[in-house]
């Protein structure tokens, strides 16, 4: 089996909800803190840092007083959480950089960050051809995709509802999640419809909060405050072309490879995952992932999410923060931090028993897939 | 997308040069996709080269206008102020007879349901002198 070459050893989050008193420089600042608390480090030690979604690189690091070596700033898409975690793997295990903070900060509650409409960008540029149909926003889009998929295979609003249903559940055992009183299918199939098939219970929540990691070489990880938790396998793969429409295979093929290409650098199976992180904007995602992942069949997810298997006590406990569903829409980020947090045994409530490897994956125009683990290999 | 457009104004579409001759056809009540003449493929949207050889030598045609819904949305939020008395409003992907796909809404359906797979053929609606809208009706 394959060494890890690189791990985390700090994780910092804010309190997520409406902050109106923190911009996103503040909200970066506060996670920043607090995961180099976590890691018992200083400001000082960082000598890489990767900027996301905060407006301006050079006005963070005048404000946290730092002169690192390497500086980078990345669009605040949520498919850019695990590129910048590889981004981070790349130049501490090439010994470039020894101790690389990953920052986001996101105001988009308080700032009024509007997903659709006339500053909608979503879509490869696709808006000048969207915008006289009244198309816009990833939900739509996303919808677009949900209505194929119970097409092609008689997917049911019942079976989407237990994504939602489920990670609401868990959010009740998570302190820091937004939304944390669970509902019933009625509700579910009673909630407003937004971009019909997906209703105002298939969205994420668009939140104010921060998000931090530190991360460095396997091998100086050992010695800082925390056991690190290894990166073991990472992968990304676009998935640029025609990407205006909906992707015949629902990433299936891109999901394939970079969970493919994660799990063999990693030396495990999906088997040996004890808990799944996944990218959920929108449920749909939920399931192309799962399928992409080879979690169950072509097709199958539906049946899939419905025997139950993403709670708690079942076979893969999926999203046990909550997610972007319940927890607060973190782009990614906070579902890094969670499985990080599993894999230390600090999720109190909502803790899976004997945590060793946690898989995150996103299913969007970049693919990615990241293997968590408690043990270097 | 100007402020006063976005409010008084259902939204034009953004004509780059590349896109010019789609709407061109529209404007004639014509299909028309740009077909490159090295491997024959017509692709959407339009761009300055074609995205499954690289090469430059494109040439619009006119085509059939038939195709079938690959999938569609109804749209419950009023993201445009202007189509706020349309809600809730359907948006179709359609793959033409020829390949591609294109992004438009179904009229005359009346309430038959839609599904995927459904068979279509283009219709062209006048807004104005300037602009011609594409959209679709069951076959």
């Amino acid at each position: 089996m394959a060494k890890a070459q690189a791990a985390v050893v700090g994780v910092g989050t804010t309190a997520y909800g409406r902050l109106p008193e923190y911009d996103a420089y503040d909200l970066g600042m506060w996670a920043l803190s607090d995961a180099l608390a976590d890691a018992g480090l200083g400001f000082g030690d960082i000598d890489g840092i990767v900027i996301n979604r905060i407006p301006d690189y050079q006005r963070f690091c005048e404000i946290a007083g730092i002169d690192p070596q390497f500086v980078t700033i990345t669009p605040g898409h949520g498919r850019f959480a695990a590129i910048c975690i590889e981004t981070a793997i790349n130049l501490v295990s090439s010994g470039r950089c020894k101790t690389v903070a990953l920052v986001y900060g996101n105001n988009g509650r308080s700032a009024g960050a509007a997903y659709g409409g006339p500053e909608d960008s979503y879509g490869s540029g696709a808006n000048g051809l969207w915008f006289p149909y009244g198309m816009t926003s990833p939900g739509a889009f996303h919808a677009l995709m949900m209505r194929r998929h119970m097409g092609l295979y008689g997917t049911t609003p019942e079976q989407i509802a237990q994504i939602s249903m489920t990670f609401r559940n868990h959010a009740a055992l998570n302190p820091q999640a937004v939304m944390r009183q669970p509902f019933d299918l009625d509700t579910y199939l009673n909630a407003r419809m937004i971009c019909d098939p997906l209703r105002l219970l298939d969205y994420c929540l668009i939140n104010d909060g921060g998000v931090a990691l530190i991360i460095t070489s396997a091998e100086r990880a050992k010695d800082h405050a925390k056991p690190p938790v290894y990166l073991r396998g990472a992968a990304l793969q676009t998935v640029f072309a025609d990407s205006m429409f909906p992707p015949d295979d629902f990433w299936r093929g891109a999901m394939k490879k970079v969970a493919d290409r994660s799990f063999g650098e990693a030396g495990l199976s999906r088997e040996d995952m004890s808990a799944l992180m996944i990218y959920d904007n929108f449920t749909p995602t939920v399931m192309f992932s799962l399928e992409g992942c080879g979690y169950c069949g072509e097709g199958e997810s539906g049946p899939f999410v419905a025997e139950g298997h993403l709670a708690l006590g079942a076979k893969y406990p999926t999203n046990t923060s909550g997610g972007h569903l319940s927890e607060s829409y973190m782009q990614g980020w906070a579902l890094n931090v969670e499985a990080v947090r599993q894999l230390r045994g600090e999720c109190g409530d909502r803790q899976v028993h004997d945590a060793a490897n946690v898989h995150y994956s996103a299913a969007a125009p970049v693919c990615s897939s990241i293997v968590y683990s408690r043990d270097a290999s | 997308m100007s402020f006063h457009q976005g409010i008084t104004a259902k939204p034009r579409p953004r004509i780059t040069p590349d896109h010019q001759p789609l709407w061109d056809g529209f404007k004639q009540h014509k299909m028309m996709l740009p077909f490159c003449e090295d491997c024959g493929k017509p692709h959407l949207p339009p761009g300055p080269v074609c995205p499954h050889c690289f090469s430059d030598r494109l040439d619009w045609r006119e085509v059939s206008g038939r195709g079938v819904v690959t999938t569609w949305v109804v749209v419950h939020k009023a993201w445009f102020p202007a189509f706020a008395e349309d809600i809730p409003y359907n948006v179709v992907q359609v793959e033409l007879e020829e390949g591609p796909r294109i992004t438009a809404s179904l009229v005359g359906a009346g309430d038959q349901k839609l599904d995927v797979g459904q068979k279509v053929v283009a219709v062209f609606e006048p807004v104005d002198e300037d602009l011609t809208l594409l959209r679709f009706k069951p076959a």
